[in-house]
């Protein structure tokens, strides 16, 4: 049985009253490759975290950049843009 | 008891979203809808009506702000006509999707090109599938009690969906006709404020409009479809209620001298009123016509078009729009899909009558009776025919 709510459950027009509700929807399943940090070479500038579109890449608490998986959709933006070249884009099924 | 004065059917639609009290309306002025918002700006502007007349950019801007003003809860009525409809055209399924109860006023008009000011169905038919519930009136006195009984229909807790008032351009919109004006009383006695279920508010906050994902998309169009269906019992109450305050009578499919009829005309629309004197004057001649007219086109009458057709000989169909290299007439179309189930259906030979304005005669009529008839006696049933169109 799927726990998902059947069309009678669904208020008209499905207004959503919870804050933050998108949460639950791992839109990371969708991805195919996931960066990697190399953070022997990262400066912390933080350019990945600016230019992520999903705003999912946060430091950690030495400082250095990480992706959530949950969310990361695998794009590469973070990859392209950091300046020292740290970070690289590894296939998912490998 | 109200009064019976002698007004613009425009001017009328205006003095009866006056009535029902609307809290704003966000309009953009086109050809032949053009009086209505000029009239309701004049009313807001002098005090009459307190209300916020929002005067838009475009029918777009027009349509996005009543979704916003309904999503307060606020009373939103509206009105529009042909490209301003078509401009509309994908802040139609916002509105019905999210279910806000938007009353708006068409003055049906011609789609460019060529550019066509005047009357057919082409502008609402290419709206069928918005989502919207959708009515058809015949004169001004339909136009006026149907503005109220739209905010009544739509605002119902159990429809919450918006509607389209279908009234024919410049045959009605600029044409005086007496019409009797409702008290404040029989108003208050017929519409109830507006109860939002839940609306925007900063205190008590909620999204509207939110991303439907794979998972959810297919049961929000089921809830849709369902309303939307089911709101014909809520449209017969208010129907019923309409006729113990005013004393007129309206029904979802309404027929005029069909009881032994034997070529029954089916149209939609302010010609149904020259259909039925057409009618007259075939009986008059001894011959049996009738008329069915469909006043409620979404959602689409299947039971009432069943029971009057469906065990009939011949129908002739009268359709104000062309599903250009389709089936024809979208009027037709649907009524022959209605029919398609039972086991006495009766062969229906469709006209597409008064595109762009065209003039469509007590003469029309009499000619699309002998062409019934003919089919009746055993003649080929033509696909579908243009009325009037020249080799």
């Amino acid at each position: 049985m799927s726990s998902l709510p059947g069309w009678k459950a669904l208020p008209p027009g499905c207004p959503v009253q919870e804050p933050l509700s998108a949460h639950k929807n791992h839109t990371g399943s969708w991805r195919s490759e996931r960066p990697l940090w190399n953070h022997d070479h990262c400066v912390k500038c933080g350019v990945c975290d600016m230019f992520c579109p999903e705003a999912c890449i946060k430091a950690n608490a030495e400082g250095f950049y990480l992706a959530n998986l949950d969310y990361c959709k695998g794009c590469g933006i973070c990859m392209m843009e950091c300046p020292t070249q740290c970070i690289s884009m590894k296939q998912e099924e490998e | 008891m109200g009064t019976r004065k002698g007004m613009e059917v425009s001017i009328g639609i205006a003095e009866a979203a006056m009535m029902a009290n609307v809290d704003v309306i966000p309009a953009y002025p086109i050809t032949p809808q053009t009086h209505i918002v000029e009239h309701l700006a004049e009313l807001v502007a002098d005090g009459h009506l307190d209300a916020e007349f929002v005067p838009v950019e475009s029918e777009h801007s027009a349509m996005s702000a009543a979704c916003g003003s309904m999503a307060a809860g606020a009373r939103t009525f509206t009105a529009t006509a042909s490209q301003g409809l078509a401009l509309m055209h994908e802040i139609l399924f916002i509105a019905s999707g999210m279910r806000l109860p938007i009353v708006m006023a068409v003055a049906n008009r011609a789609l460019s090109a060529p550019i066509s000011i005047w009357n057919d169905h082409g502008d609402v038919m290419a709206e069928r599938d918005t989502g919207w519930l959708q009515v058809f009136v015949e004169n001004g006195q339909e136009a006026y009690d149907h503005v109220l009984w739209c905010h009544r229909v739509a605002e119902d807790h159990d429809v919450l969906l918006p509607i389209m008032l279908n009234f024919d351009g410049f045959i009605l919109s600029h044409v005086v006709e007496p019409i009797e004006v409702w008290s404040p009383e029989e108003v208050k006695q017929f519409l109830p404020d507006y109860v939002p279920p839940y609306r925007l508010d900063v205190d008590n906050p909620w999204t509207f409009g939110a991303v439907g994902i794979p998972d959810i998309y297919a049961e929000t169009r089921m809830a849709h479809n369902e309303a939307l269906t089911d709101s014909q019992k809520v449209m017969e109450k208010a129907w019923n209620e309409l006729s113990e305050v005013v004393g007129r009578k309206y029904h979802a499919v309404e027929s005029y001298k069909t009881d032994d009829a034997d070529i029954v005309f089916l149209i939609m629309g302010s010609v149904a009123e020259t259909c039925m004197t057409a009618c007259d004057q075939l009986r008059e001649a001894g011959k049996k016509a009738g008329v069915v007219r469909i006043r409620m086109w979404r959602p689409f009458p299947f039971a009432e078009i069943a029971k009057e057709l469906g065990g009939r000989k011949v129908v002739v169909a009268v359709d104000r729009a062309l599903s250009t290299g389709g089936c024809g007439g979208p009027m037709a179309s649907e009524v022959k899909g209605a029919l398609y189930h039972l086991d006495k259906r009766p062969q229906v030979i469709e006209f597409i009558a008064g595109l762009g304005g065209r003039d469509i005669t007590i003469g029309d009529f009499m000619d699309m009776y002998d062409k019934g008839v003919a089919v009746a006696s055993g003649g080929a049933l033509p696909r579908y025919e243009l009325l009037g169109v020249r080799a």
